[in-house]
C-alpha cells in the first residue's frame, strides 16, 4: 500500500516540477523566442509561404478563428475518406481489413479531429496500420497543435492593448507541433520503447502456449501512437484496451512515464500563461485552484477503490481493492491517479475499465468530465477555465458593487453573454443527449445498449454524452456504442463541443483586446487575491453542481446508496 | 481560394510528417533495441511461445493459474468485462470462480484466494498474479508435478518482483508465464 501511494505522489510531484520549465518553454515559443529547435526555423518559414501564409502577418479574432475552422474542416474531410477507403487500397493493411462503415468513419473522423478519441472501433480488429498512422497518428498531433494555437491567440488578446491583431494562427499551430508536440513525443516514444511497448509491422504473430494452444497476437507500430496519444490529450490507443494492454503499457515505469505526459502540458500551460502576462502570482493561483480540486477527487477514488467491492467480501473473500478491469502491474492507486488524471485533462486513454470502477469513483470521473477544466485539454483546458474565470470575474465584482474588470480590461455585457452562452453549451449538450438516449431506450428497450442494469446503466449513457463533450474519449465500456444513433449523435455532440469553446471565448478576446486598458486603483479587483481564488472555486463547483447534479444523483449516486 | 491552398497545403505536409516520417523514425529508434522494439518475444526452440508482458490461459492442473479474463487471453481481440461492482451477472462469475478455485486446490479456504484470482484484468492479458495466489496454488502444481512443494515454494521466491526502484507502485507479484516456463525447466532438470 505505501509503495503504491509513493508511486502516485511521484507522478504527480514529477508532472509538476516539469510544468514549470516546459511552461516557460512554450513561452518562448509562443513569443518567437530562440529556443534550441531554432534550426527548423528556415524549414517552416518555407513551408508557410509555400502554403500562401505570410509568418509575420497577424490576424484579428475573426480571421484566426476562419483559419482554424477552415483547417479542421479539410483535416475531417481527409479523415472521413481515408476511412471509407481503407479496404480499397493495399497500402500498410496485413491483416486486409475492409472499408468503415460510413457512420463509424464519420464518428471515427470527428472524434480524431476533435482532440477527442472516443473509439467506437477496436483498434485491432477494425484499423489498419495506414488508419492507425496516417489517419489517427497524425490528426493527434494536428487536433493538439490546433489546441495549444488557440490557447496562444487567447493569451496574446489578454496582453493586448488597443489592438486587435491577437497572431497568426497558422504558424502558431505549426510551431506547437514542431517544437511542444514533436520533441515531447521522440523522447516518450524512446522512454515507451526501452520498456518493453513494441513497434513494428508484423501484423499478427501466431504464439504456441506452454499449454500447446495456438494464438494470434496483435502488435504493431504501438510507441509512436502512445506517447502523442498521452502528450496531445487525444487518448486514442493503439489497442481496444487502450493503455491497459501490456503493449501500450508494459509496466509501472511505462504508467509513470504516460501518466506524466498525460498532465505535463495541460499543466504547463497554466504556467506558460504566468510567464507571458507576466502574471505569476495570477497563474499560480489558477494552478492552485485547480490543483485543489483535482487531488480532492483523487483522494475519493483512491479511497473507494482501495475499499474495494463489498459485494465480494460478503461473498468470503478476505478485503481487496476493487480489482475488476484493473491490471495489477498498476494496482488500484495509480489507476484511480490515472482516471482523475485523465478525465482532467480530457486525455481519455485508460489504464483499467472505467466502467468497473466503483460508483462513487465512476461519479467523480464523470464530475470532472464535467467540470472539463482542473488542467484541462491541451490549449482548451485553459480556454475553457478562462471562461469561468470571466463569470468569477463577473460575479465578485456585483460582490464588490463595481465595473467587473480582469487584467485592467472592462467586463460589460457582450462578454459576459458569451462567457455564459459558452458555459451553458456543456451540460445542454450532456443533458440533451442523456435525455434522447434515454427516451429512444425507453421506447424500444431491445435495443441491448447496456451491459449493466439499473443505475449503472444510465451512468453508462451520461459517460458517454459527458466524455464526447468534453472531448475526452474514455468511456464506460459497457456501452454498445457502435450503432448508427450512437455514432451520429456523439459525432455532432463533439463538433459543437470542440469548437464553440473555441471560437466563443476567441471572440470575447477579440472584444477585450481591442478595449483600452483602465489603470489598477485600489478599488480594482485583485484577481491574485486568495479572496479572489475561494469565489472562483465556489462558481466552478456552484455552476457544475447546479447543471448536473440531478444527473449524477440517478446515476452514480445512485448505484452508490442501493449497495 | 487563396485559404483552400493553405488549407491544402498544410493538411498534406503535416499528414506525411507526423503520419509518416515521424512513426517511421521512431520505428528507426526501435531498431536499435530490436528485442523490445518487438514486444519481449521469448522463443523455445525456434518458436515464439509467448511474449514477456503478455499474459496467456493457463487451465491445466500443472500450471500455476493467472486471473480470470473476459477474452479468454485471446490477444487478437482484448479487453475487460466492463462489470459494474453492483452487477449480478459479475457477482455470479465470481462465485463460479470461487467454486472452481476451491474444487482445484484442496486445503484453500475462500479467505485465502485473493481478490485478483476471482476478478477479470482490464486487457484481459494481465501476466501478473500476487505471491499469495501463487502460493495458495503450490499444492495443487507439486502434486501434479511430483515434486516438492518446497522447490516450488523457492521457485515462487525467486520470481517475486519488487516494486519499480523499491518504492514505487505495487510489489509482491509473480509473472506467470515467466514462473511456467520456470516450472518446465525445474521439473526437466528434477
Amino acid at each position: 500500500m505505501t509503495t503504491e501511494l509513493l508511486g502516485i505522489i511521484l507522478i504527480f510531484l514529477v508532472s509538476l516540477g516539469l510544468a514549470w520549465p516546459l511552461g516557460k518553454y512554450i513561452n518562448r515559443v509562443f513569443t518567437d523566442q530562440p529556443t534550441f529547435l531554432d534550426f527548423l526555423h528556415s524549414l517552416e518559414e518555407k513551408l508557410l509561404r509555400f502554403a500562401g501564409v505570410n509568418p509575420s502577418y497577424t490576424m484579428d479574432w475573426k480571421q484566426n478563428a476562419k483559419a482554424l475552422l477552415g483547417l479542421n474542416l479539410v483535416f475531417f474531410l481527409f479523415a472521413f475518406l481515408f476511412l471509407l477507403i481503407q479496404g480499397s487500397h493495399p497500402f500498410w493493411n496485413p491483416v486486409q481489413l475492409g472499408n468503415w462503415e460510413p457512420t463509424l468513419a464519420f464518428n471515427t473522423a470527428v472524434s480524431f479531429v476533435t482532440n477527442t478519441n472516443l473509439q467506437h472501433y477496436s483498434g485491432e480488429t477494425g484499423a489498419s496500420y495506414f488508419t492507425q498512422l496516417i489517419v489517427f497518428c497524425w490528426l493527434q498531433f494536428v487536433s493538439a497543435g490546433t489546441g495549444i494555437a488557440a490557447c496562444a491567440l487567447i493569451f496574446q488578446g489578454l496582453k493586448n492593448d488597443k489592438s486587435s491583431q491577437l497572431g497568426n494562427f497558422y504558424k502558431l499551430f505549426l510551431k506547437s507541433c514542431t517544437r511542444i508536440l514533436l520533441p515531447l513525443a521522440i523522447v516518450v516514444s524512446g522512454i515507451l520503447i526501452w520498456g518493453g511497448t513494441p513497434v513494428t509491422f508484423e501484423g499478427l504473430q501466431e504464439v504456441t502456449t506452454l499449454e500447446g494452444e495456438k494464438v494470434q497476437v496483435a502488435t504493431g507500430p504501438v510507441a509512436p501512437m502512445v506517447a502523442i496519444k498521452q502528450l496531445g490529450t487525444n487518448g486514442g490507443g493503439f489497442f481496444g484496451p487502450n493503455s491497459t494492454h501490456p503493449f501500450e503499457n508494459p509496466n509501472y515505469l511505462t504508467n509513470v512515464v504516460e501518466n506524466i505526459s498525460i498532465l505535463l502540458i495541460p499543466m504547463a500551460l497554466v504556467f506558460s500563461f504566468g510567464f507571458f502576462l507576466q502574471r505569476k502570482k495570477l497563474a499560480l493561483l489558477f494552478m492552485g485552484v485547480m490543483t485543489f480540486l483535482f487531488l480532492a477527487f483523487v483522494s475519493i477514488s483512491v479511497v473507494e477503490e482501495y475499499k474495494g467491492n463489498p459485494l465480494l467480501t460478503e461473498l468470503g473473500l478476505a478485503p481487496s481493492p476493487n480489482l475488476e478491469g484493473k491490471e495489477l502491474r498498476f494496482g488500484s492507486m495509480a489507476s484511480s491517479f490515472w482516471g482523475i488524471s485523465t478525465t482532467s485533462t480530457s486525455n481519455g486513454s485508460v489504464n483499467s475499465m472505467h466502467d468497473s470502477h466503483s460508483p462513487l469513483s465512476g461519479g467523480i470521473f464523470l464530475l470532472d468530465m464535467m467540470i472539463n477544466a482542473i488542467y484541462g485539454g491541451v490549449g482548451v483546458g485553459f480556454i475553457n477555465f478562462f471562461v469561468y474565470v470571466i463569470v468569477a470575474v463577473f460575479i465578485a465584482g456585483q460582490m464588490i458593487g463595481r465595473t467587473p474588470d480582469f487584467l485592467g480590461k472592462k467586463i460589460e455585457a457582450s462578454e459576459i453573454k458569451i462567457a455564459s452562452l459558452v458555459i451553458l453549451l456543456h451540460p445542454f449538450l450532456i443533458l440533451a443527449g442523456t435525455a434522447l438516449a434515454s427516451y429512444s431506450l425507453s421506447l424500444d428497450p431491445d435495443l441491448g445498449w447496456l451491459k449493466n442494469p439499473s443505475y449503472h446503466g444510465f451512468s453508462e449513457i451520461l459517460y458517454e454524452n459527458t466524455s464526447a463533450a468534453s472531448n475526452n474519449g474514455s468511456g464506460f465500456e459497457g456501452l454498445g456504442d457502435n450503432t448508427p444513433f450512437w455514432n451520429l449523435l456523439t459525432g455532432i455532440i463533439m463538433l459543437l463541443g470542440r469548437f464553440f469553446p473555441i471560437i466563443g471565448p476567441l471572440a470575447l478576446v477579440g472584444s477585450l483586446s481591442f478595449k483600452k486598458s483602465i489603470p489598477q486603483s485600489s478599488g480594482s479587483l485583485k484577481p491574485e487575491s486568495l479572496a479572489f481564488g475561494v469565489v472562483l472555486l465556489a462558481v466552478i463547483l456552484i455552476v457544475t453542481a447546479l447543471a448536473f447534479f440531478p444527473a449524477l444523483a440517478l446515476g452514480p449516486l445512485a448505484d452508490y446508496f442501493s449497495i | 481560394m487563396n485559404s483552400i491552398r493553405t488549407y491544402l497545403i498544410l493538411t498534406l505536409v503535416s499528414l506525411v510528417f507526423f503520419g509518416l516520417i515521424y512513426p517511421l523514425s521512431i520505428w528507426g529508434i526501435g531498431r536499435l533495441m530490436p528485442d523490445k522494439a518487438n514486444g519481449n518475444p521469448i522463443y523455445h526452440d525456434d518458436q515464439l511461445v509467448g511474449f514477456a508482458q503478455v499474459g496467456q490461459a493457463f487451465s491445466s492442473a500443472n500450471y500455476f493459474w493467472g486471473r480470470p479474463s473476459a477474452v479468454n487471453y485471446d490477444a487478437s481481440a482484448t479487453g475487460g468485462s466492463n462489470y459494474g461492482t453492483t452487477n449480478p451477472d459479475q457477482i455470479r462469475q465470481v462465485k463460479e470462480r470461487i467454486t472452481a478455485l476451491l474444487k482445484a486446490n484442496p486445503g484453500v479456504s475462500v479467505r485465502d484466494i485473493p481478490g485478483e484470482l476471482v476478478t477479470a484484468s482490464g486487457s484481459g492479458l494481465d501476466p501478473h498474479i500476487s505471491v499469495a495466489a501463487a502460493r495458495i496454488q503450490i499444492r495443487r502444481v507439486a502434486s501434479a508435478r511430483n515434486l516438492e512443494p518446497k522447490l516450488l515454494e523457492e521457485l515462487v521466491d525467486d520470481h517475486t518482483l519488487q516494486p519499480l526502484a523499491g518504492i514505487f507502485g505495487p510489489g509482491d507479484l509473480v509473472n506467470v508465464l515467466a514462473l511456467n516456463l520456470a516450472l518446465d525447466q525445474l521439473t526437466l532438470t528434477n
